[in-house]
């Protein structure tokens, strides 16, 4: 039976890059997989990003002459890149393609980030503002589970700790709890350090068929929204009881599960959407690492932290990163990859074999991604 | 001052009062806002519409500290969710309060206007909030 192998991955770090465009940093990346792969040649590219314009792959495939084949831009809001991963493995498993390239690019605007998703009078209305709807999605989370404010700081202060450790990452200091709620107020209950900052950067990663492969794609599943919940990504003017409504992110992460034929208990790491803290234990339950309510008892644990069971965003997260939504995915990917390949230095989780990836954003689109060797 | 409403086809201005406009569905029996030609939950197509009640109870909110994109109105600005009783919908809105300590879960809020902006000409563009009933 076919199989999906990573066998090369390439990263432009995440930050911000005055006078390097877009291209360039995808040149970087593409060719940092390519070269890992062995330089293969590859019959398809798939190409995530949401704010680089029409034919922005072309653009950096032709920057070093590797053109002619098809190649594909994927517009899925925070999860272009896993977008792009899906539409790859899915075409290797069919048997159309023996070796695809797969990358994502952006260079955002600096501050919230503004989408043509929006009909201007929202957007003068103020009812456009994604940070408020996360502030109340996060209010609802810590109504709902007895969180606290100084939990939310706990997830930054977990996760830039893992950020000092990755060369890669935008911020690379150690916050505290008293140094996070210290940073100005956003839309409480979110501060400023507990919102990700979008940035720029580029990803890639090489995939093949293979029968024995090394490190295997296992599962790459994008799903959308179902209709009804007011703060689901999709961010609509109005919603229903939402109780019995799946989020993106369960349905994605099912089938994700499912289809690699694992439980969310057998992963080793996991690098998920922390747009914002509130996002982080939210996607905990919403992937299945906890049950519904279980996040305090986590946390004080260091269940989900380096040196637990199961350390979630090892890499730093969006939260030490940034966010580049087009590349964003795929960073995770090549981060999962690391790990497993055992190269991934002082944030390297001690054998690791088996690691999901997950998005979730505007659209609404969510993504998993499982990845073992 | 004249004044108009921001986005008619949701938010209809009156003489000194103002109304949001939704919809509903016998099929689905569910409401829906703003009003669309086929229910939003369903796919249903026999849509009717309706006038939303004024009144409902405080849900979600903060307080938006900077100006977004494309925002012009004044700063800080309240924003949140009330929750109708009757049609058991969840409206997003503007919320009259400055301070997110002001208010609490489940407080009796009431529609009224807001003014986010003028035209070149000098209209009011007026916009839905809610406020809390005894503010």
């Amino acid at each position: 039976m076919t199989r999906v192998e990573i066998t090369g991955i390439g990263l432009h770090p995440f930050g911000r890059f005055d006078g390097v465009s877009v291209t360039d940093m995808g040149v970087i990346a593409v060719r940092q997989a390519l070269a890992d792969a062995g330089n293969p040649t590859f019959q398809a590219a798939f190409c995530g990003t949401a704010y680089s314009g029409v034919a922005a792959g072309h653009k950096v495939l032709g920057a070093i002459a590797r053109t002619g084949m098809p190649i594909v831009n994927i517009e899925a809001g925070c999860a272009s890149g896993a977008a792009a991963l899906a539409l790859a493995a899915g075409a290797i498993r069919a048997g159309q393609y023996d070796t695809v390239l797969v990358f994502g690019i952006e260079k955002m605007p600096r501050g919230i980030i503004r989408s043509s998703f929006f009909e201007p009078w929202r957007e003068q209305a103020g009812l456009a503002a994604t940070p408020s709807y996360f502030a109340l999605r996060a209010q609802r989370l810590l109504r709902e589970s007895g969180l606290t404010k100084n939990d939310l700081a706990q997830v930054c202060v977990k996760n830039r700790a893992h950020g000092a450790l990755n060369p890669d990452a935008m911020f690379r200091s150690p916050v505290t709890v008293e140094s996070v709620l210290a940073s100005r107020i956003v839309c409480d209950p979110l501060h400023l350090w507990m919102l990700c900052s979008p940035n720029e950067g580029a990803a890639a990663v090489v995939l093949r068929s293979a029968t024995a492969p090394r490190i295997t794609l296992r599962s790459a599943v994008l799903r959308s929204h179902l209709p009804g919940s007011v703060l689901g990504e999709a961010t609509p003017l109005a919603g229903i009881d939402d109780t019995d409504i799946t989020p993106p992110s369960t349905l994605a992460a099912t089938d994700a599960y499912a289809q690699a034929g694992v439980g969310p208990q057998e992963l080793d790491l996991v690098e998920c959407q922390d747009t914002d803290a509130a996002r982080e234990l939210l996607a905990w339950e919403e992937l299945g690492l906890c049950a519904k309510g279980a996040q305090p008892g986590r946390l004080r644990d260091g269940v989900h932290a380096l040196g637990g069971p199961c350390p979630v965003n090892v890499s730093g997260g969006l939260l030490s990163k940034g966010e580049p939504l087009g590349a964003s995915a795929l960073g995770q990917v090549v981060e999962i990859v690391r790990q497993l390949r055992g190269d991934a230095g002082a944030r390297q989780v001690p054998g690791a074999r088996l690691g999901l990836a997950h998005t979730v954003g505007r659209g609404a689109n969510a993504s998993a991604v499982i990845i073992s060797r | 001052m004249p004044r108009r409403s921001i986005e008619p086809n949701a938010f209809e201005l009156r003489d000194s009062t103002c109304a949001l406009h939704g919809g509903y569905s016998p099929t689905s029996q569910k409401f829906h806002f703003p009003r669309q030609p086929v229910c939003p939950y369903t796919g249903v197509d026999d849509v009717v519409p309706v006038e939303l009640s004024a009144n409902g109870a405080l849900w979600g909110w903060t307080v938006v500290t900077s100006a977004p994109p494309g925002y012009v109105g004044p700063v800080p600005f309240g924003f949140g969710v009330v929750e109708l009783a009757q049609e058991q919908l969840r409206i997003v809105s503007r919320i009259q309060i400055d301070d997110p300590g002001a208010v609490q879960f489940g407080d009796p809020m009431e529609l009224c206007a807001d003014v986010v902006g003028h035209d070149d000409d000098g209209t009011d563009v007026v916009t839905w909030a809610f406020r809390r009933v005894d503010s």
